[in-house]
């Protein structure tokens, strides 16, 4: 039925013709898509353009345009607005994920040259830089002890305060902290380092150590843990709270024992998303921590590195074994980062709170 | 203020005498002394760097605010902040411009155009992206990208000298500028504004989409006049915290540009530099005087993006209350 009407002429039957448009076929984008790169390359190789970039960019400007002309003539403007609109979409997705794409690989197999375990396990001790040989131990020992000692200080702080905020905030004090932690997520990195360096060392006179740069590190740690740590105390459905406080538990009773043990999985996904956000962070080793080309164990005295300063230093020596170490250290950084991410998302489901959803 | 009042949404206590527990004093202080620490670092960064930046201002023998050079070792010491902030902005922008629409374009595909099957993935794809650290970024940017993006150099300052941005005065530097670093941080901050612009696509009424498909509407229609409009506010302070991230980042600015004290709007030479980029290239050779002058620069990198900051916040907040009718 509707297939006679398309047939007939538009204008005989103009509000048929609304309720059922013409269509294109189902493989009319792929259609166009072949066409547009077959005219992108031979464009291309006519001009003599060297770059496939080029070749692949005249293609995609090619079928967005194609898609519009085509589907206006048959569809109508409208939808012909709609192709291109999801072509563009798609573009975007296309375009976003090849540059990161790229940094995967590029890591990843340059990386896997000199990682080994004599690279794990040495530091850069009598290496001379500009030859290959030494490795990342003393930096994997520096990361380990500045993350721990900053997760030490910034968790407690940032899960009392969310429970402060979730518990017992409701007044103007809880507002102006919620505002700030909000605003704290956004103090770069390198300000945070640079207040320890005012505070820590220069005002206080304390000198270059793992723990000043794990001082940094805890500030910009602190705000994440407070709002992951809210929002999973804010899915504790209120009915075990009345539960306990009505048996007589006390308050605190109740967010020890009743609270935090049923959201405890949110917020330990919570402080693993922190722990790797400040396991990448270069700035403040940097200026706190000054790098150490030798094993130093001790967090509170000296120098030490760390892998990110560890990448950055190598970086900047500028020579091929260099660069060589530094992609290495960066594959390690990435593992480790995305090991603590893929282990937190692991326990988020595991442990999710299996009520107040 | 004692905890009676405070449980609004908890049935009141009737019993007075209970509340004035030992162990819930004790927690309920612990965790306000908490709330209260953050705010006091929040103060104290404010009130040590401005302390440490006044000392360095004031022995500034040339206007902080108007000079090019940093050349706080002088005697006397002669440093400003121009370049860096022109630089800061610029590439900041750069990246705002590439980064936006891409990032709500990839929001766009993993909400409403990608099949299920390769939503879910992708999210979760970019949720990891969004994890890794910066350094690896810019070891990257400065091995891969610079050498990469000659090319785009080349072609830009072939066919668009004209504009006068995109003139290179010699196309043979390696692109090791601002441009490459607004490219750069584009990338880096993609995954953040795409998570926070999907979450608030996510959250668009479902009769708002079904209204507007009722009516006929295609899906870019539907996206146009029910999606964006709902989530534009969610969109600008997504876009702004990625803009407090691209003007705070450091590393990935450090290992991609090669610095001078020049201002130029020539945006493929490589001159210029950051607040950020400044303090982690200048910190090495600083004395005592030095580090206070990079604490001077990093205030007002601190004030910037504090600022930007708390503008995406109150736009936030007042989302939420305005939306707060249809939850």
């Amino acid at each position: 039925m509707s297939h006679a009407m398309t047939q007939d002429a538009p204008p005989a039957a103009p509000l048929n013709s609304l309720l059922s448009h013409r269509r294109m076929p189902r493989w009319a984008p792929a259609g166009i898509a072949v066409a547009a790169i077959a005219l992108g390359s031979g464009i291309g190789a006519v001009a003599g353009l060297a770059s496939k970039l080029q070749w692949c960019l005249i293609a995609l400007v090619l079928f967005v345009a194609l898609t519009y002309l085509i589907t206006a003539r048959v569809e109508g403007r409208r939808q012909a607005k709609d192709r291109v609109a999801t072509s563009l979409v798609w573009a975007c997705f296309v375009v976003a994920v090849v540059p990161l794409y790229s940094l995967l690989q590029t890591t990843i197999s340059k990386g896997v040259k000199v990682l080994d375990g004599n690279f794990l396990g040495h530091s850069m001790g009598g290496v001379i830089t500009t030859q290959p040989g030494g490795g990342v131990y003393h930096a994997i020992i520096g990361t380990l002890e500045q993350v721990a000692l900053a997760s030490l200080i910034a968790v407690p702080v940032g899960l009392l305060t969310a429970i402060y905020l979730v518990e017992y905030g409701r007044g103007k004090l809880a507002k102006v902290v919620t505002f700030f932690v909000d605003v704290m997520t956004g103090v770069p990195s390198i300000v945070a380092g640079l207040f320890i360096l005012a505070f820590w060392i220069i005002i206080l006179g304390f000198g270059y150590s793992g723990f000043a740069g794990a001082l940094a590190l805890s500030i910009l740690m602190m705000p994440v843990v407070v709002r992951s740590t809210e929002e999973m105390l804010k899915l504790v459905p209120n009915e075990l709270r009345e539960a306990s406080l009505a048996l007589g538990v006390p308050k605190w009773r109740t967010i020890v024992k009743v609270v935090l043990p049923t959201s405890i999985g949110g917020i330990l996904t919570g402080v693993m998303l922190a722990v790797a956000r400040i396991a990448g962070e270069t700035a403040p080793v940097l200026l706190l921590v000054f790098g150490n080309q030798l094993i130093n164990n001790d967090p509170f005295n000296g120098a030490q590195s760390s892998l990110p300063y560890y990448v950055y230093e190598q970086y900047t020596n500028g020579n091929d074994a260099s660069f060589d170490r530094a992609w290495a250290a960066a594959l390690v950084l990435i593992a480790f980062v995305m090991i603590l991410n893929l282990v937190a998302r692991g326990i988020a489901r595991w442990k999710a709170p299996k009520t107040g959803r | 203020m004692d905890i009676v009042n405070s449980p609004g949404e908890h049935p009141p206590n009737s019993r007075q005498p209970a509340v004035t527990r030992l162990g819930d004093r004790v927690f309920l202080g612990m965790s306000r002394g908490s709330g209260i620490l953050l705010l006091v670092i929040m103060a104290a960064i404010a009130v040590f760097l401005t302390v440490r930046a006044i000392h360095a201002i004031s022995l500034d023998h040339s206007d902080f605010f108007t000079t090019f050079e940093w050349n706080a070792n002088l005697q006397p010491p002669s440093f400003g902040i121009a370049v860096l902030a022109y630089g800061t902005v610029v590439s900041s922008l750069i990246a705002m411009i590439i980064a936006v629409p891409v990032s709500v374009g990839i929001a766009l595909f993993i909400s409403h155009y990608a099949p299920r099957k390769l939503a879910t993935p992708l999210a979760y794809l970019v949720d990891l992206l969004a994890a890794v650290p910066s350094i690896v970024y810019g070891l990257w940017g400065g091995l891969y990208l610079v050498p990469h993006l000659q090319g785009l150099n080349l072609w830009l300052n072939e066919y668009l000298s004209w504009t006068g941005i995109f003139h290179k005065s010699d196309p043979s530097s390696a692109a090791r500028s601002l441009f490459t670093v607004g490219i750069l941080l584009a990338i880096m901050i993609v995954p953040i504004i795409t998570n926070v612009s999907r979450e608030v696509f996510r959250q668009v009424p479902k009769a708002h989409e079904e209204a507007a498909l009722a009516l006929g509407a295609t899906r870019w229609e539907v996206v146009r006049m029910s999606v964006l409009p709902f989530a534009r506010s969610g969109i600008i302070s997504a876009s702004m915290l990625g803009l407090g991230r691209a003007l705070g980042e450091t590393m990935a600015v450090a290992t991609v540009l090669s610095a001078s004290p020049v201002l130029s709007a020539r945006l493929l030479d490589p001159v210029g530099g950051t607040f950020a980029q400044n303090i982690a290239a200048k910190f090495a050779e600083a004395d005592n005087f030095g580090r206070d002058a990079l604490i001077a620069s990093g205030l007002v990198l601190f004030v910037i993006t504090l600022l930007v900051n708390g503008a995406a916040r109150l736009i936030i907040a007042r989302r939420k209350e305005y939306s707060g009718a249809n939850a």
